[in-house]
């Protein structure tokens, strides 16, 4: 079986470490994501740190803004890299989900776990 | 005047200028002052994605943005002229002399540089170009979002 899927989650401030911290607690996975913040990165210093997060372990990267500095960097960091997917809009439901389909392909992963996330979106009476 | 905001900013588009700035502005539009980004199809692709449809991305060299300034100043919509480096907007501002003050909104560290504020890193060479701007009357500070305060350059250089 090939080497599961990792997730890497890039992120203003320290929203990416809260969010992992919230899936090992609520799952006991705590080697399903790596943490990166944008946090004193020009777009050159948080590609060299997304470099070094993903590696060439095929990943989906969760970007919490659909927008900003951390999407562009994900986003040209993957550019010509199939095995990369990228998600917007990063919640905890969607990284859920992520943990327990780490067997797919990356772009199915992101699919999924993208329709995990929208599905967590509501507004109870 | 239209233009609400000149900025230099490394990151370029990203959310303290479209959400911090943005929002706090109401601009109908942002002009991104970088030659190479103006030559890249697929870097303004990358920038587009970070901006709300309702307010226009204008991608400009700086000899357009020269010559367009007049223009940009005349729209209704208020706007933020944004460029990636120091270089780039004293190159702007050497052939323009509309350019009255300077946010400095985000430097990072860099070959050379040292931290001057937070958010500020520059070389000697910068601190002495912004002081010559000064010199010629431009006003520049240090802001990284609207709720801060300007910190006037003197305070960092």
């Amino acid at each position: 079986m090939s080497e599961p899927l990792r997730g890497v989650i890039v992120s203003h401030a320290g929203v990416a470490q809260a969010l992992i911290a919230a899936v090992d607690s609520i799952t006991g996975v705590g080697d399903a994501f790596v943490a990166v913040s944008n946090d004193g990165c020009d777009r050159d210093a948080l590609f060299r740190t997304l470099a070094a997060a993903v590696g060439e372990r095929p990943t989906v990267l969760f970007v919490d803004l659909p927008g900003g500095s951390c999407l562009t960097s994900a986003v040209a960091f993957a550019r010509g890299r199939p095995d990369l997917a990228v998600v917007t809009g990063v919640n905890l439901a969607m990284l859920l989900d992520f943990v327990f389909h780490r067997d797919l392909a990356p772009a199915v992963a992101a699919e999924r776990a993208a329709a995990a996330g929208n599905r967590a979106i509501r507004t109870p009476a | 005047m239209s233009i609400k905001l000149v900025r230099v900013d490394d990151r370029l588009i990203h959310g303290q200028v479209v959400v911090g700035w943005g929002q706090r502005l109401h601009v109908g539009f942002i002009v991104l002052v970088d030659d190479a980004v103006r030559d890249s199809p697929s870097e303004q692709e990358l920038y587009r994605m970070g901006v709300p449809p309702d307010i226009e991305l204008i991608f400009a060299s700086v000899p357009e943005a020269v010559a367009q300034l007049g223009a940009w100043e005349a729209d209704a919509r208020p706007s933020i002229v944004l460029a990636g480096s120091i270089a780039t907007l004293a190159a702007l501002t050497e052939n323009c002399h509309r350019v009255t003050r300077i946010n400095l909104g985000g430097i990072h560290a860099g070959p050379g540089r040292s931290e001057r504020l937070r958010f500020v890193f520059l070389s000697d060479a910068e601190a002495e170009q912004l002081k010559r701007l000064a010199a010629r009357g431009v006003e520049v500070t240090a802001q990284d979002v609207p709720t801060a305060r300007p910190v006037p350059l003197a305070e960092f250089t």
